[in-house]
């Protein structure tokens, strides 16, 4: 089992972040399930939403308190928020930012990669420069950095799931995948 | 079909694979996206019914009573207050023998304000008449609603049914479920033509009982309820011999069989309690789980068969300030006679999120009673200053 936990503010789709994941691999034919913690709903403010996948089907009912992968889709929310908290020892960082991991002071001996998933969307036209959507570039940079799920079906999912600009969001997420990680 | 669906999204699918034929709503959280997704098909003309925005629960379900009785298919669903402010029309949809099938997201009542997860609007329910049926993930859900109606319709039962759906950890949740094809859910579930309808053209009275015989019909309600239970064992049967898939009728038994340990337990928390069974019988601790589905009517029968075992755990997920817990007590009852030890967990209330560790916890806790003996009737799980107990 993989067990992901999204960091993001109110607004920025962590939540359907992690549901987008969810439906690429069960379209994949593996189990998976998305949640956001549930708490207050609000613009701007922090948000953690989580996604499991197995290869056999979920029955924990339950949040996620040990990631293997941890997905922080606003770079402030490092000094916010615990993001490695529980993160397992093999586990993995993935940041949106235009720096390079090794300046975000991240506190962590686990491989933390960064994508500039702001400056992908904003090329998309995905959001504004004050409120972008960055959860569609993030999941092609989380496809790149872990094998967890083909990029085809997180496009397939993305053009299913995304509410509006579904080509652009798709595009978004596959400049993403190709540009790679720092 | 496999799609990606919570089971608010499950739920409003199963009422278009029921083809059900009135549905009255009115929106509350965590429910309201079932509402909204029946809406959308029905605008959508993707669904072929009648969608009624009501001005509270109260009138949504005093429509579906009157919809039901000209012979209509009727859904609704609510959640806590909503669900509280249904009270008196619940039980005259049970007593006019109404079978309305009716997903709960099960949540806290306030106050003080809390719009999480538990189990206490449904349980305060459940002297109403309805039947009760707990689900542990999505496609339960989808299926539940399902072989509620086949059971609700079932000539020798006709009453209402809850489909508890666990708010929020099931209700906002994505996960894998099978969407049926429609020609197996008409296989599966034929339409709804109860005898006798209202009709203009042809008069009558419902729903007036003198002393005379009122108590004869409280007593068909109790013969039918109790009736139901075969139907509800049948419709699992059926359901598995069309789709595939069965839950067991009213009560999963999970690695019970060789257990010392079981705990009862019902809603979402069981799938949860059957991961951390694995992982302990894999130490070698004999511990299984024993899943309430069904609470209305009460498997008095399925539960008696746990009276060998050295101890019985419940988990309740609400609490009635009894003598313990409301499922505690009626599985207590059921073991009336037997010399095991039974214990009341408490746990999961207003979005505390029961864990893993939680369970553990008390799966360790009932293999220590049954070496040591009971130490506390009611254990309250996951308290922060770990007192409180009694």
């Amino acid at each position: 089992m993989i067990e992901i936990r999204f960091h993001g503010r109110g607004g920025q789709g962590a939540v359907l972040a992690s549901e987008i994941l969810a439906r690429a691999a069960i379209k994949e034919g593996l189990s998976a399930s998305a949640f956001p913690f549930f708490g207050v709903e609000r613009k701007g403010s922090p948000v953690t939403a989580f996604c499991r996948i197995d290869d056999r089907p979920i029955r924990l009912h339950t949040g996620i308190y040990e990631p293997d992968h941890v997905v922080v889709l606003d770079q402030a929310l490092i000094r916010l928020t615990d993001v490695l908290s529980g993160l397992k020892e093999n586990g993995t960082v993935l940041v949106n930012s235009p720096r390079r991991p090794e300046d975000l002071g991240l506190a962590t001996d686990r491989p933390v990669t960064t994508v500039d998933a702001t400056s992908i969307a904003l090329s998309h036209r995905l959001g504004s420069p004050s409120s972008p959507i960055v959860n569609t570039a993030i999941l092609g940079g989380l496809a790149r950095q872990c094998d967890i799920v083909p990029i085809e079906a997180i496009l397939d999912a993305i053009r299913f799931m995304a509410p509006a600009k579904k080509e652009e969001n798709a595009r978004a997420a596959l400049e993403a995948y190709r540009r790679g990680g720092s | 079909m496999i799609d990606a669906l919570t089971a608010n999204q499950a739920a409003a699918l199963a009422a278009k694979l029921a083809r059900i034929e009135v549905a009255a709503v009115y929106p509350i959280t965590p429910q309201t996206t079932i509402s909204e997704k029946l809406a959308d098909m029905v605008a959508s003309g993707g669904m072929d019914a009648r969608f009624m925005l009501m001005e509270s629960e109260h009138s949504a379900m005093s429509a579906l009573i009157g919809a039901s009785y000209v012979g209509a298919r009727t859904f609704t669903a609510t959640s806590s207050h909503g669900l509280a402010l249904m009270h008196e029309v619940l039980m005259w949809a049970s007593g006019v023998r109404r079978p309305i099938v009716m997903p709960v997201a099960a949540r806290t009542i306030g106050g003080p304000w809390n719009i999480w997860g538990e189990h206490m609007d449904v349980i305060t329910e459940r002297d109403v008449g309805w039947m009760q049926f707990y689900c542990e993930n999505n496609q339960e859900v989808l299926d539940t609603i399902l072989m509620a109606y086949r059971v609700a319709e079932d000539p020798s039962v006709m009453l209402p049914a809850m489909v508890v759906v666990d708010g929020f950890i099931l209700t906002h949740t994505v996960d894998a479920v099978d969407v049926p094809e429609q020609g197996l859910v008409d296989d599966y579930l034929p339409p709804f033509r109860p005898d006798p309808v209202l009709n203009l053209d042809d008069p009558r009275r419902f729903g007036l009982v003198m002393p005379d015989w009122w108590t004869e019909f409280r007593y068909r309600i109790a013969t039918d309820m109790e009736g139901a239970k075969e139907r509800i064992r049948e419709a699992d049967r059926e359901f598995g011999r069309i789709f595939g898939r069965r839950y067991g009728g009213l009560v999963e038994h999970y690695r019970t069989e060789d257990a010392d340990a079981v705990l009862v337990v019902a809603g979402s928390a069981a799938g949860t309690a059957k991961e951390v069974a694995d992982r302990l019988r894999d130490e070698g601790l004999m511990v299984g789980v024993a899943r309430l589905r069904v609470f209305r009517p009460f498997p008095s029968e399925e539960i008696a068969e746990l009276s060998s075992k050295r101890v019985v755990g419940v988990f309740d997920r609400s609490y009635t300030f009894g003598d313990g817990g409301a499922m505690y007590n009626e599985v207590r009852s059921a073991l009336h006679g037997s010399d095991n030890i039974v214990k009341n967990y408490v746990g999961g209330l207003g979005g505390r999120d029961v864990t893993a560790a939680h369970m553990e916890w008390v799966f360790r806790n009932m293999l220590d009673i049954a070496d040591k003996g009971l130490d506390r009737r009611v254990e309250w799980v996951g308290l922060r200053d770990g007192s409180g107990r009694w």
